[in-house]
């Protein structure tokens, strides 16, 4: 048997062949097509109908995009341009680019204020954003607000130095009296801001408004995007604080203080947001002492800042609760009392859970300073739906302008939902 | 032994009620009712002497009194004669309408659009997390305004169905797209208890009827368990279920002598049949699909918190993938799937507050915006609308609790 194998084993293969390539089915985008596009019969009938919704939709916006005009004057004048064929007419985008922006009542030559305003947001919120950046920073954060506020409505300085001057003394008395217990130095830092607030301001002169560097601009003259951007960013960050103080009086063990704020949120989460504006516009003059006037500006971020804080209440407490019991019993085994227990070893840890939360919140939020049109204000789109719509130059043009509007909220509300799952990705300390 | 655990007795001091935790609560607390009270009496006093000085007064003797202007959209009887209370309850009724109409909508997109963003065709699943993106940054208020001043710029008027060769066709020759609204043909009974035409009681026997078909097909099914618990076997009970629920309705509705009307143009506008306003179906759409993100989101993060075991174990237990889906993997989904989608619900009922930037007549729009303005009856119309939108989710988170506590797992 043995000579036959020899006889058969006449050739022997010494080294091994080249590998061959994969064959075409397996390889490349075709295997990647039919792994993904086209795996099963109702697989390929799915990305079919994709591919002719896509195509639908793109064979329709491309053109009348690339065709866009973007340098006439008014809507005639882009059909003239356009002659029958398909093309936006960007041009009230540029020609209106400031009412859009501003509101068509601010003072034109003083639009850089805002700008400058809107530039300096972000060099005051970066050092919040990203923890990398130098803590020296963060002094900057703490002047923005008196900056822009002065900034946007102007008028006389002593004004914004006053309200900065009130918070420097507040934050001192604070300091000295924390040392002997949280409450002390909280209500003591409270009155020392108002006291010098109130004697501040018997001291700034009558009529120091008409002499300012910068002239005086009143709320009702705000508008446009710059409208929302800043109900969005005062409302927030008004009501982070607000929302934690609610979160935490509703776990509290003092009934009334329970049942105040509970009584508050569900209030406040019962109803929609317009019937609270509609409180703002109709209802709020009367809760003032008559003789006062509050601009609506002011009483619309009363309610604002009153929603979301109560959103952002129920989202704290959410991460209060996720929090195990023995954070708080460690806190009060190390001695700790309630105020520094909550600052230094609770809070910390429902914050950093409740992030998610919050920034939806807050994307939700900044979608929803658009009602303020309801009650004529006139943000971006209360600019669309009046006097945009009205001019006759304009008359009969939408795609364009709410596409506008559109893309202005897409690119904040994603860039903050982007921004979001980064920190979460960075503040993450469990190993997964 | 007792003497030493035991803190100190009798000599209470005033400073005890701030250095003592046994005694610090009650200070705080009535401090804070001390300052509610304050705070409660300067607005009570405010609002009087607010009121005082404008010559108004709290009184709800609006309600009684005629409204004084017109509703197109309405489910009930209503004319300018009526009272303002109807009209409130015109836009009571509007407002359940809208948000029931967008809730269904909105579950169909949503469900879709969550299964689909799990597809494992990329094409699909990337398309659909694009829409999901779309339409959760953008405002509502947006969405709105966007289709209904398309809806009224695309669709034909009235006019141009006009003449022998009309610029628009009604679509079958039953549904008219126009730029106010559309018209569908709408069900009439010739006979019945009701008065011709008049359907009201007639609709109550069809309702009726349809719910004794759902408890005798409950009943079908159960017998049909009992069936099979008993001997293995389980009795077919399609075609006995389909019976049931359709022959009843059908003979019913044949004896009532159901017709159709159907919309016919009659001098400038359509008559006849339902008519569905513009306003109504762009608030509903817009609605819709924003909403449907929303719960897109919540339906791929059910499936998706339903872990890969489960899939497995059944899998392992030889069920087909079907039912792996609708026995195994859903069943724990949906308890995790519907509180979030309870309150997007309730989230819808909140946002069909924006009626009244398109002019849909909700609560908001007659109560809030109309009847408000025309009687100057600012804060009791403010405050019965808030009443209305509390009730409502009140109710609805009744209802979510109840449900949670159906369906929370028991553990031990």
């Amino acid at each position: 048997m043995s000579d036959t194998q020899a006889h058969m084993a006449a050739f022997v293969r010494t080294e091994t062949l080249p590998q061959l390539a994969p064959p075409a089915t397996e390889r490349g985008i075709v295997k990647w097509m039919r792994e993904n596009l086209f795996s099963t019969i109702p697989n390929a009938i799915l990305t079919l109908v994709s591919f002719v919704i896509i195509y639908l939709v793109l064979s329709k916006t491309l053109p009348w995009i690339m065709n866009g005009v973007w340098t006439t004057s008014s809507l005639s004048e882009c059909r003239e341009v356009l002659e029958g064929a398909t093309g936006a007419c960007f041009s009230v985008l540029t020609e209106r680019w400031n009412q859009l922006m501003f509101g068509f009542v601010y003072p034109a030559d003083q639009y850089w204020r805002p700008t400058l305003a809107f530039v300096l947001l972000f060099v005051a919120a970066a050092p919040v954003m990203f923890f990398d950046l130098p803590r020296k920073l963060l002094i900057f954060t703490a002047l923005f607000p008196f900056i822009a506020y002065y900034l946007i409505w102007g008028g006389t300085i002593f004004v914004p130095i006053l309200a900065l001057v009130g918070v420097i003394g507040g934050v001192l008395v604070y300091r000295k009296l924390v040392t002997g217990s949280f409450a002390m130095g909280f209500f003591g830092g409270l009155i020392a801001a108002l006291v010098i607030w109130t004697v501040g301001g018997m001291l700034i002169p009558e009529g120091a408004n008409d002499t300012a560097a910068l002239q005086a601009v009143p709320s009702r003259d705000l508008g446009g995007f710059m409208l929302n951007m800043m109900l969005g960013v005062v409302c927030v960050s008004l009501s982070i604080p607000l929302g934690i103080a609610l979160a935490l009086g509703r776990q509290s063990s003092m009934p009334l203080i329970k049942w105040i704020c509970v009584i508050f949120i569900e209030f406040i989460r019962g109803v929609p947001l317009i019937t609270l504006l509609f409180v703002a516009s109709v209802m709020l003059a009367y809760l003032f002492p008559p003789g006062t006037t509050t601009d609506l500006f002011l009483r619309v971020v009363i309610m604002i800042t009153m929603f979301s804080s109560a959103y952002i209440a129920e989202v704290i407490r959410g991460g209060l609760a996720a929090l195990p019991k023995g954070q708080y019993e460690a806190g009060d085994s190390l001695g700790l009392d309630y105020a520094q227990a909550m600052r230094l070893i609770i809070l910390p840890q429902a914050l950093k859970i409740s992030i998610p939360g919050i920034v939806n919140i807050a994307v939700g939020l900044f979608k929803d300073t658009t009602l303020v049109s309801v009650i004529s204000m006139f943000d971006v789109v209360g600019m669309i739906r009046g006097p945009l719509s009205a001019a006759t130059e304009w008359n009969g043009i939408y795609w364009e302008l709410y596409g506008f509007a559109a893309l202005l909220f897409f690119v904040v509300c994603y860039g903050i939902s982007q921004y979001s799952q980064w920190l979460e990705r960075r503040l993450a300390t469990d190993h997964r | 032994m007792s003497a030493i655990s035991d803190p100190p007795r009798g000599s209470f001091s005033p400073a005890m009620l701030i250095n003592d935790t046994r005694y610090r609560s009650y200070t705080f607390q009535a401090l804070a009712a001390i300052v509610l009270a304050l705070c409660l009496g300067f607005f009570y006093l405010n609002v009087s002497t607010n009121l005082a000085a404008a010559g108004l007064n709290i009184s709800y003797d609006f309600l009684g009194s005629p409204a004084g202007y017109d509703i197109n959209q309405r489910l009930i009887e209503y004319d300018s004669q009526s009272t303002n209370a109807r009209a409130a309850i015109v836009g009571i009724l509007n407002t359940l309408l809208v948000a029931f109409l967008a809730c269904v909508t909105a579950t169909v997109f949503g469900v879709l659009a969550g299964v689909l963003r799990l597809s494992n065709n990329w094409l699909v699943s990337k398309l659909m997390a694009f829409y999901v993106e779309i339409f959760r940054n953008i405002p509502v208020l947006i969405w709105i305004l966007i289709i209904f001043t398309i809806m009224i710029a695309v669709l034909p008027g009235p006019r141009a169905f006009r003449g022998d060769e009309p610029e628009a066709r009604m679509f079958l020759d039953l549904v008219a797209f126009t730029n106010r609204g559309v018209y569908t043909p709408g069900p009439y009974f010739t006979r019945g208890l009701g008065a011709e035409g008049n359907g009201a009681i007639n609709w109550l026997i069809v309702i009726g009827v349809l719910v004794a078909s759902f408890f005798a097909t409950r009943m079908v099914t159960s017998r049909a368990n009992a069936t099979q618990e008993a001997t293995g076997i389980r009795p077919n009970t399609l075609w006995t279920n389909l019976a049931i629920w359709f022959l009843p309705v059908i003979v019913l509705l044949f004896v009532l002598g159901l017709k159709w009307d159907i919309p016919e143009l009659k001098g400038f506008n359509f008559a006849g049949g339902i008519k569905v306003g513009g306003p109504l179906i762009a608030l509903w759409f817009a609605l819709s699909i924003y909403t449907g993100a929303f719960i897109a989101e919540n339906v791929r993060a059910g499936i998706q918190a339903v872990s890969k075991g489960q899939t497995e174990a059944a899998g392992a237990l030889g069920l087909r993938p079907g039912r792996i889906m609708s026995l195994v993997v859903l069943p724990q989904a949906l308890r995790v799937i519907i509180p979030p989608l309870i309150s997007q619900y309730l989230n819808i009922t909140k946002n069909s507050s924006l009626a009244i930037a398109v002019g849909y007549a909700d609560i908001t729009a007659t109560l809030g915006g109309i009847t408000l303005n025309q009687t100057g009856r600012a804060i009791e119309c403010v405050l019965l609308l808030m009443l209305f939108y509390l009730t409502i989710s009140l109710l609805i988170s009744t209802f979510m609790n109840i449900y949670n506590n159906a369906v929370k797992l028991k553990e031990r």
